[in-house]
């Protein structure tokens, strides 16, 4: 079955409606509230601890469920840490130290820059997050400035707020029991700049992204390579619901996200209509679950071989008149049983579920299916969904299962979804309700004078569109390439090297956009190369010591040997330029070796030489300055 | 809380009168082109007079600073929050009786998200709300002495206290808690120890280093290995349960006369000096660390002196003291003073003399040492074999803070110098220990 995808969406008909919020980090030299670098560390960690965090209770009683639920499943979590990295601020055995105030000049310049209201005095909060992601259980966060705008075509849209907060901890692996976090991400500032949830298709979503981007790229303060920059956004149409799709990490992703957003939530009214047309009512759907184990005594399913193996059990659910939506494509990849799959993970913490959409498949039988099917009483137009882990785990894990089934039902549900490299996403959690915020007692309230403003707007950097005219007047790059520069995360470097460098501007600027991109796309670590490598790089050419040729060879190896340096690179791939005298020896062996060949070839003799040359010189000599030698050569042959 | 909003004062509050605004209310502040509307929020009294704090929609609280032309108006009442308390847990009564027993620490407390108020849980009802574990080790008496910050307890406090716990082991208590600030813990659970002899049941002091309002506090944690052994801890002694390492698995009892706070911030802040904790507790299990312990027994009888003599000092010597620091005390009538020498236990020789007026006019003195490791050993040089002719006493590995509360302790149970002197030197709550191995310098 499967729907098929629409060619195009009709967004205003749809009511889409997004909001973006664009966190990026900063380049600052110490993290947010301590003095610790702002990098992260590869390798095995130097110390880890463990912690159980526990939901705080509100005057109000509530806890958040989701966490509560983590909590009383007994959920701990692991953190692991580096002394260059990381300190007692993020092992939340200190009191944060002040704001970090060059991080707080970054936040006010990108405010001013985007003609926002700075506040008169910030009050930095705490944002309760207790999944694990930061060690004391909630964000530092908060609002820099408010009500600005950003220009895209001609029209302005409102930016809500700016704020600055410390970047979480990242994760680092996850067993049933136990999460893994990183902390040296942590508190490395993190700059957010919410839109207010008017964008109305992915394109203008596209562009706001671009434009945000372009912007905070002018300040010179912002950090650069694969998570540095992650895009939340919100996103709801007309009759579906708002999701919180957290994580875009490329802002050329932002469009494609929406696009499969409003197409699943499409999908999924479709299914509902679906279901409503076979008449299936919500008290049907029953956590009735059944110990099938028998079933699979002797199946060749590994996994639920593995399973049985080691004391655990099977146990099955059936989801009347659901046969074939289980497999129905929400978008690429995403059918409504992974849906189903993820939440089940998520509540019951179980590896996966299997459901007799898929079947036979995995090792499991038609027979085993058909014995399954007769077990659970299911009918041709039933589906049953069944896992194998202990019972706690598999009891949560169906349940999440017919809840879902029964949201099938009623409506697209309200959730936090996370974003995946090629644009799809997968369930997170539920969406928690509304923010819980509480002031950060430990750093009194930072107050901006006037003066201190005044100083920022007198001083502000160059803003984007100023920037364009100059790469095309000055630098003489084409628009398209300008463009491309600009948007790019190495518009600083590129800055930096045609001012100190004789590179020409247009190998620099090709380069660092479409060379990089090229290379990324075919899985070159490209992140590996550091600015400064890249810079010196750049330098060895525009001295005309390496040939503009050997640029992606030197990179590609340097990709992969982070510790080492150019000349290295040059040394290992034997790319050094060749002297005149080098060069005029090996093209007279050339010539001496092909003379009787050369001779008989007459006039298209040159491409036969320039052929075998390039071959044996390839990024030792500039292709231009062979050529001449060669034609000279070749002359004199005549 | 009408007629004066928590913490504003000056022009603002001014601003605030005059519109009639409480805490809690919606109030819209314009400024120029900008207008801001949120909930008025407390502001710290430490703060200055020139902003008003709101909180926005969206959760964040600002700051607006007042101006000329500020203008603000009361909009209205905001949401008034309605705390209907999670179900509590079923008390079972054949769980052993635990007291707990609160001084002001804030061992578990829930968070105000309207205005940022942190309140602490007072009632059994609401640490079993916050920690439902609880109910599952024991049924829990819960009365609050004192809510104080820890730096403010006195000498009185230890003596009303001890009589407060006194009382409730005699009721039949299996165990008493006390929770209490982190910086002064120490001192009380010294105190406690020399007031409450012969212990049939244990007494646990329990704190936190990180605040009871954040996800990852170590209250919870605490409290929890603190009431279990209260509840069947197979010890009764006086001592403090904090965490052994950063993590939240294994709380260390520390015994009260040989405990120290070694960091200002960290969980495992607390240290045994010179000696292993009496006891660990991991994942339910309870490991004595010390053999040699006071086993639980009801039937013990309980003996209480519960007298201070607050005429007592502790003077930390340091390069340049001036020697009329000690004429300052004796003039003042001080009946006790203990020295945080140097090293061994030494002090300039400028003292002397000082010290010699004291020792005539009746005053003990006795000598710890500032090294807080290791024991004081006057023989060794001059210095110190000068101070003990002037009648100095070395008081071998006692922490001076336990040297302090115990000499306060002892100048209330004897005025006799003779006979003081004699039971500051008799090991009555391990607050000597006589061998000082090589493992137990990390604590």
């Amino acid at each position: 079955m499967g729907e098929v995808r629409l060619t195009a969406i009709n967004y205003n008909k749809i009511g889409l409606k997004v909001g973006l919020e664009i966190h990026q980090q900063l380049n600052s030299e110490k993290k947010l509230f301590c003095n610790c670098k702002t990098e992260l560390f590869k390798g095995e960690p130097e110390t880890t601890f463990m912690r159980r965090l526990r939901p705080t209770q509100s005057e109000l009683g509530q806890i958040d469920p989701a966490a509560f639920f983590e909590f009383q499943k007994g959920i701990q979590v692991l953190y692991e840490g580096e002394k260059e990295t990381s300190c007692l601020v993020e092992m939340d055995e200190e009191p944060p130290h002040n704001l970090n105030p060059e991080a707080l000049k970054a936040a006010l310049t990108i405010s001013l820059m985007l003609n926002a209201e700075p506040i008169d005095e910030i009050q930095v909060m705490r944002k309760t997050v207790i999944d694990g992601s930061n060690t004391t259980g909630f964000q530092r966060t908060s609002i820099v400035a408010l009500d600005g705008e950003v220009e895209i075509l001609g029209k302005n849209v409102p930016i809500q707020h700016i704020g600055l907060e410390e970047d979480a901890a990242r994760k680092t692996g996850e067993t049933p029991q136990v999460l893994r976090y990183r902390i040296d991400r942590l508190c490395i500032p993190l700059i957010e700049i919410a839109t207010s949830p008017i964008i109305k298709t992915p394109q203008q979503a596209q562009e706001v992204a671009f434009a945000v981007g372009r912007i905070l790229r002018a300040t010179k303060m912002v950090k650069r390579g694969l998570g540095t920059i992650r895009q939340d956004l919100n996103i709801s149409i007309r009759d579906g619901a708002l999701v919180e799709i957290k994580g875009v990490q490329e802002l050329e992703l932002v469009s494609l996200v929406i696009e499969n957003e409003a197409q699943r939530q499409l999908n999924l009214l479709r299914i509902r209509e679906e279901l409503r047309r076979r008449n299936v009512k919500e008290n049907e759907i029953e956590d009735d679950f059944s110990d099938v184990t028998t079933v699979f005594t002797n199946t060749k399913c590994k996994v639920v071989q593995a399973a049985i193996k080691s004391g655990n059990k099977v146990y099955a659910v059936k989801l009347p008149k659901f046969a074939g939506l289980l497999k129905w494509e929400l978008i690429p990849n995403l059918r409504l049983g992974t849906e189903m799959a993820d939440r089940a993970h998520f509540w019951g913490r179980c590896g996966g579920i299997f459901h007799t959409d898929e079947m036979p498949a995995y090792g499991v039988t038609k027979e085993e299916v058909e014995s399954l099917k007769l077990v659970m009483d299911a009918k041709q137009e039933d589906a049953v969904v069944f896992v194998a882990d202990n019972k706690a785990n598999a009891v949560d894990a169906l349940k999440a299962v017919t809840l879902r089934a029964r949201e099938a039902l009623v409506k697209v549900p309200e959730e936090t979804r996370t974003a995946k490299p090629d644009g799809t996403t997968r369930y997170m959690r539920p969406r928690p309700g509304a923010a819980r915020m509480y002031p950060e007692t430990d750093i009194p309230p930072i107050q901006i004078s006037t003066k201190y403003l005044e100083n920022l707007s007198k001083n502000l950097p160059e803003l984007p569109e100023k920037k364009m005219r100059r790469l095309t007047r000055d630098y003489k790059l084409n628009k398209k390439l300008a463009s491309h520069i600009l948007d790019s995360e190495f518009i600083q470097l590129f800055e930096e090297i045609i001012s100190q460098s004789n590179v020409s501007p247009t190998f620099a600027a090709v380069v660092l956009t479409e060379t990089l991109k090229a290379l990324k796309r075919d899985n070159v670590e490209v992140d590996n190369v550091s600015n400064q490598k890249l810079s010196v790089l750049f330098h060895q050419v525009g001295a005309g010591k390496i040939a503009k040729e050997a640029t992606s060879d030197i990179i590609i190896w340097l990709s992969k040997h982070k510790e080492s340096k150019v000349a290295d690179a040059i040394k290992a791939l034997g790319l050094g330029m060749l002297s005149q005298t080098e060069l005029q020896k090996i093209i007279d062996n050339a010539v001496e070796r092909n003379r009787k060949l050369l001779v008989e070839r007459g006039d298209k003799a040159f491409g036969l030489l320039m052929g075998i040359l390039m071959k044996q010189l390839r990024g030792r000599v500039e292709a231009k300055r062979l050529s001449e030698i060669v034609k000279e050569k070749l002359n004199k042959l005549k | 809380m009408t007629g004066k909003p928590l913490g504003y004062k000056g022009k603002a509050l001014h601003l605030l009168k005059e519109i009639e605004a409480d805490i809690g209310d919606i109030i819209r502040i314009s400024k120029g082109k900008s207008i801001y509307e949120g909930v008025l929020i407390p502001r710290s009294e430490f703060s200055d007079d020139n902003h008003i704090v709101i909180k926005l929609k969206n959760g964040y609280n600002i700051g607006i600073s007042v101006v000329r032309e500020t203008k603000i108006e009361r909009v209205g009442a905001g949401p008034k929050p309605t705390f209907s308390a999670p179900q509590t847990p079923k008390q079972q009564e054949e769980l052993p009786e635990v007291t707990i027993l609160s001084t002001g620490g804030t061992i578990a407390s829930r968070v105000d998200y309207r205005t940022g108020g942190v309140r602490p849980a007072l009632s059994a009802n609401d640490l079993y709300s916050i920690v439902p574990e609880l109910s599952e080790i024991a049924t829990i008496k819960a009365k609050i002495l004192y809510t104080i910050f820890s730096e403010n307890i006195t000498p009185k406090h230890w003596s009303n206290l001890s009589e407060q716990i006194a009382k409730n082991i005699e009721e039949g208590a299996a165990g008493v808690v006390v929770a209490h600030g982190t910086d002064t813990i120490g001192y009380t659970a010294a105190a406690l120890s020399f007031a409450l002899q012969n212990l049939p049941a244990p007494i646990i002091l329990v704190g936190s280093q990180r605040s009871a309002d954040r996800p990852s506090s170590d209250a919870a944690t605490n409290l929890i290995g603190a009431v279990t052994a209260a509840a069947r801890g197979p010890f009764a002694e006086v001592v403090v349960a904090m965490h052994r390492t950063t993590s939240d698995k294994a709380i260390a009892f520390h015994r009260g006369t040989k405990v120290r706070k070694c960091h200002t911030s960290r969980r495992d802040a607390f240290k045994s000096i010179n000696t292993l904790p009496l006891a660990m507790l991991e994942e339910g299990e309870f490991k004595m660390m010390i053999k040699d312990y006071q086993r639980r027994n009801s039937t013990r009888p309980l003996t209480t002196k519960p007298h201070f003599n607050e005429k007592v000092a502790l003077v930390k010597f340091h390069p340049g003291i001036d020697k009329g620091v000690i004429d300052w005390y004796l003039d003042r009538g001080y009946e006790g003073i203990v020295l945080e020498g140097t090293g061994l236990g030494h002090v300039i020789h400028q003292c002397f003399a000082a010290l010699k007026r004291a020792i005539a006019e009746n005053c003990l003195v006795a000598m710890t040492s500032q090294c807080i490791w290791g024991r004081v050993n006057m023989n060794v040089y001059n210095t110190g074999r000068d101070l003990l002719k002037i009648g100095v006493v070395p008081l071998g590995d006692m922490l001076p803070e336990t040297a302090l509360v115990k000499m306060m302790w002892v100048l209330a149970q004897t005025k006799n110098v003779k006979e003081a002197k004699k039971l500051l030197t008799k090991n009555i709550a391990n607050e000597f220990s006589n061998r000082t191995v090589f493992q137990n310098f990390d604590g």
